[in-house]
């Protein structure tokens, strides 16, 4: 039992495919002749960045994916990403009243991935920079689908936006933290190369605060957009957690977009700590790459659990297990220093609802490598060193006008993970877009429209905005 | 157990359904394996003096998913010789003596017409069927269609037929025809047994957008094709009504067009035919389709209470009636019904930008119940009943069963038709209808 490589790469990828397969030009249109086209649509209203769904869905039925990738792009430059890794059940399909009439929505992920792939893998161009730039200068820290976000509508706003990343490839969690065979990082590597095609220049390996300073940054630069999502993960607090098997699961799926998937090495005996939708990532994707056990450890109940049972139920299907219940103890080390177990106790919810421990419930449990997943700190020392005069909010996300981005500080935009605590990809980049209207606002005076939808421009009555306003989410089915 | 049986103008068959003059009814073979599934009659592929055909010979319009809700063809008469088709003809009345199998003719010359219904009738034929439809191809040589629009021609050609015809003669006509009761009377007139109805209209189906050439595609070069198939079943039902409404026409009806299922069968009979014609839905699913339309009519007529086919046959005919027979005063009003409204608000778009604009979306704040898939904020339509003018289209486009109802509503005044309105307003009975705002 140890920490080893266990499959070859074969294995490795054939296990790390096939989560929403693409469709095929024929399975796309019947697909997309499912869409009611719908006056106003609840998917639009569903989707953070607010894309003209029914619109996109039928220029796939009539045979136009170029056209349709424009409509998706224009409205969320991450679109490819977006539409293998939004949780859609919770957002657009969610809202599909095809679910409610036939009780299976509409495919929407799956046919924007269609549009998507066509264009990206024909190299056609659909997004476009004005040729007449209005000279201002926007400086954008963090690549992240809020940068890119940001970057990609300042551009098409026909600003200069440039994005400084400390780390060696852009895209942040787009590019490392997304399990793998939801999507490849070459998803969102394409994607970045059709945003730098806007004219947007990317930094990488610059590290703001330390490569170049704030202060120089709101000199040479008109505005600044701060998207630099979370930090790491929160610490369990428990003896053991210095040991090496024990890993902040955000890193363990960072090597997999980084090292060759035959290379990762994983435990026979993993141990997931936490119940979010990172915890089932980084146990389905240990099990993919030859875990023999994997096991979420969760100190409340089921129904407690923030992971969407889609996700739930992609982890039981995959052959994960559950303790719920039960808190980490320790993480018991054995003769060459390496993780051999767990201490294991009960939990039972407190009179505050706070799980607490069950005197004498103790148990040993099998273990050979730990990965953390109990949430990611916000970042707000980096953020006060930063920017120190930044107004923060109680929970340590980044206070800001929530129509425009705009901060507290002088000239600076904020969106992302960074301020709204953590949530999808999509909401990121529909912060970054929101924040790059802001800043064009700030810096040209003239106001940046908020969408409505489409079919509603004209029309009298009851307001229906896009998603991109104020997007609802619907409850799983 | 209803009877479907058929005596139709003399000619007898187990059901009404027929396998229409085309493509599955060019050889014996296809004849037993039609009569094998359940078809009750065979109207053989046009049988007439030698032909060449031409590569490709079909094409189709696609609706969405929908595939083959039109179709159309170049395809000629039979290309196999005359004595071929009329030996499978007694070779199949050999076997299936209960069955109708009806020969259709199509030639040129009197004494043409003469050998050709001779040779029929001597093959043992029930029947014998006059093409006068064909709009490509046997036209342009003075046949087909060519005949079918000109009542005189009809008129001679069927007088020649009618001298030497020993088996009942139906005469098949052309859609394509300002008024089709013209050439349909022009049968009557020339001793005709029965009519059927609607042979191909002419068309382009599509035009393949790389090529710019029409389909179906000829070495470069189109032509004008015979349409057909579930889309030309309007207008089929159209022009059989209006024979079966003309005292002056009074034959048996052979209906054709676009019939595919039960359905389309029960309402072809309700307009005034008695026997069916089918070609198009089996070239798209093969003969078992019969299966369903023999059983689907057997359960309707059971459920209707009716015993044969001929206490349904011509039921409808008479509540179509001339526009201006129509009650002014008859309204009805679309209602929602909000516990299966899925809140795709297709009724509101349609009302507001095709029609008269008396759906509003108001909040659903202001309604109790909304219906189910809604979500929160989600505009609900209402229908403002005082300006809906009963014209259907919401309830046309709404994706969900009986979602929305056009119902009936009092408003207390007589029935009024155009024609006495235009009398009372002339005597001065009555004020003007005030115009619509």
């Amino acid at each position: 039992m140890a920490v080893g490589i266990k499959l070859n790469p074969a294995q490795a990828e054939e296990n790390m495919t096939g989560y929403k397969p693409p469709f095929s030009k024929q399975e796309a249109i019947i697909e997309a002749n499912r869409c009611l086209f719908c006056f106003d649509a609840p998917c639009i209203m569903a989707c953070p960045t607010g894309i003209d769904i029914p619109s996109f869905i039928k220029k796939i039925a009539s045979g136009s994916p170029v056209a349709s990738a424009r409509t998706i792009l224009r409205a969320n430059p991450l679109g490819a990403s977006c539409a293998q890794v939004c949780p859609t059940n919770v957002l657009c399909e969610g809202a599909c009243v095809v679910l409610t009439r036939e009780g299976d929505p509409v495919k929407i992920g799956r046919l924007q991935r269609y549009a998507t792939d066509h264009v990206y893998s024909n190299h056609i161009d659909v997004l476009e920079a004005p040729a007449e730039k209005s000279g201002k200068k926007v400086a954008i820290i963090g690549s992240g689908p809020a940068g890119l976000g940001c970057a990609a509508e300042l551009a098409q706003l026909g600003h200069e936006a440039v994005i400084f990343e400390k780390e060696e490839l852009p895209g942040g969690l787009n590019t490392y933290g997304i399990a793998y065979y939801k999507m490849t990082p070459a998803i969102s590597l394409g994607e970045i190369e059709m945003i730098k095609g806007l004219g947007v220049e990317i930094r990488c390996g610059v590290q703001v605060g330390i490569d170049i300073s704030t202060s120089q940054l709101k000199e040479d630069f008109d505005a600044v957009f701060l998207g630099i999502g979370l930090g790491k993960s929160h610490q369990l607090n428990v003896p053991g957690e210095d040991l090496p098997e024990v890993i902040d699961a955000l890193d363990f799926i960072a090597q997999i977009h980084s090292d060759p998937l035959h290379e990762v090495p994983v435990g026979d005996n993993v141990a997931v700590i936490g119940c979010g939708n990172t915890a089932i990532d980084a146990l389905t994707q240990s099990k993919r790459l030859g875990a023999n056990i994997t096991t979420i450890i969760y100190r409340r109940g089921e129904t407690d659990m923030p992971a969407y049972d889609f996700e739930f139920d992609l982890a039981k299907t995959d052959g994960g297990e559950f303790l719920f219940h039960t808190l980490l103890k320790e993480v018991v080390a054995n003769d060459e220093g390496r993780v051999s177990s767990l201490v294991l106790q009960k939990s039972q919810p407190g009179p505050n609802g706070r799980p607490e421990a069950i005197a004498g419930s103790e148990f040993s449990f099998p273990c050979d490598m730990v990965l953390k997943a109990v949430g990611s700190k916000k970042q707000v020392e980096m953020l006060s060193s930063l920017f120190p005069d930044m107004e923060m909010n109680a929970n340590g996300t980044v206070k800001l006008d929530p129509a425009t981005g705009q901060t507290s500080v002088e000239k600076v935009f904020c969106g992302g993970d960074c301020a709204n605590g953590g949530r999808e990809v999509v909401n990121a980049v529909a912060e970054g877009i929101k924040g790059a209207r802001g800043i064009h606002s700030y810096l040209s005076g003239a106001s940046a429209e908020s969408p409505v939808q489409p079919s509603r421009l004209g029309v009298d009555g009851a307001p229906s905005g896009s998603g991109f306003i104020n997007p609802i989410r619907v409850t799983e089915q | 157990m209803a009877d479907l049986s058929i005596n139709f103008a003399g000619i007898s068959s187990p059901n009404p359904f027929w396998v229409a003059s085309g493509p599955p009814a060019n050889s014996a073979y296809q004849a037993h394996r039609a009569f094998e599934a359940g078809w009750g009659g065979v109207v053989w592929k046009t049988i007439g003096e030698p032909i060449v055909n031409v590569a490709s010979r079909y094409s189709a319009l696609n609706v969405g998913q929908a595939q083959i809700v039109g179709f159309n063809n170049i395809e000629l008469i039979t290309d196999r010789s005359p004595e071929t088709n009329f030996r499978e003809i007694a070779e199949v009345k050999k076997r299936w003596p209960n069955h109708a199998v009806i020969a259709s003719l199509m030639v040129d010359t009197r004494e043409q017409w003469h050998e050709y219904v001779k040779r029929s009738a001597d093959s043992g034929a029930d029947g014998i069927e006059l093409n006068y439809g064909c709009p490509h191809g046997m036209c342009e040589r003075g046949m087909g269609s060519a005949v079918g629009q000109q009542p005189k021609v009809l008129e001679e050609i069927t007088g020649w037929v009618m001298e030497v015809a020993t088996i009942p003669v139906i005469v098949k006509l052309t859609p394509n025809i300002t008024d089709v009761t013209a050439p349909a009377r022009a049968a009557r007139r020339a001793g005709a047994d029965a009519i059927s109805l609607i042979n191909t209209i002419n068309s382009i189906t599509n035009v393949n957008l790389d090529t710019l050439v029409p389909e179906p595609y000829v070495a470069g070069q189109s032509t004008h094709g015979g349409y057909c198939g579930p889309a030309v079943k309007p207008i089929a039902m159209n022009m059989v009504q209006s024979c079966a409404a003309d005292p002056d026409v009074g034959l048996p009806i052979s209906g054709i067009g676009g019939i595919g299922t039960w359905r389309d069968a029960a309402e072809f009979i309700a307009l005034g035919s008695t026997s069916l014609q089918v070609c198009t839905a089996i070239m798209h699913r093969g003969f078992r389709i019969v299966e369903d339309m023999i059983e689907g009519l057997n359960d309707y007529l059971d459920s209707k209470g009716f015993e044969t086919i001929y206490d349904l046959s011509g039921k409808s005919v008479a509540s179509v009636q001339n526009w201006n027979t129509l009650d002014l005063h008859y309204q009805r009003v679309a209602r929602i019904d909000y516990e299966k409204c899925i809140g795709c608000n297709l009724c509101y778009i349609a009302c507001e930008d095709g029609a008269h604009q008396c759906i509003d979306l108001i909040s659903p704040d202001e309604r109790h119940g909304i219906g189910p898939g809604r979500l929160p904020g989600k505009p609900v339509p209402q229908v403002r009943e005082e300006d809906c003018v009963g014209c259907n289209l919401c309830s046309l486009v709404c994706p969900v069963e009986d979602c929305i109802n056009m119902t009936p509503i009092s408003n207390g005044k007589e029935p009024l038709t155009w024609k006495q309105y235009e009398e009372r307003l002339a005597k001065g009975e009555m004020a003007s209808i005030p115009p619509h705002p």
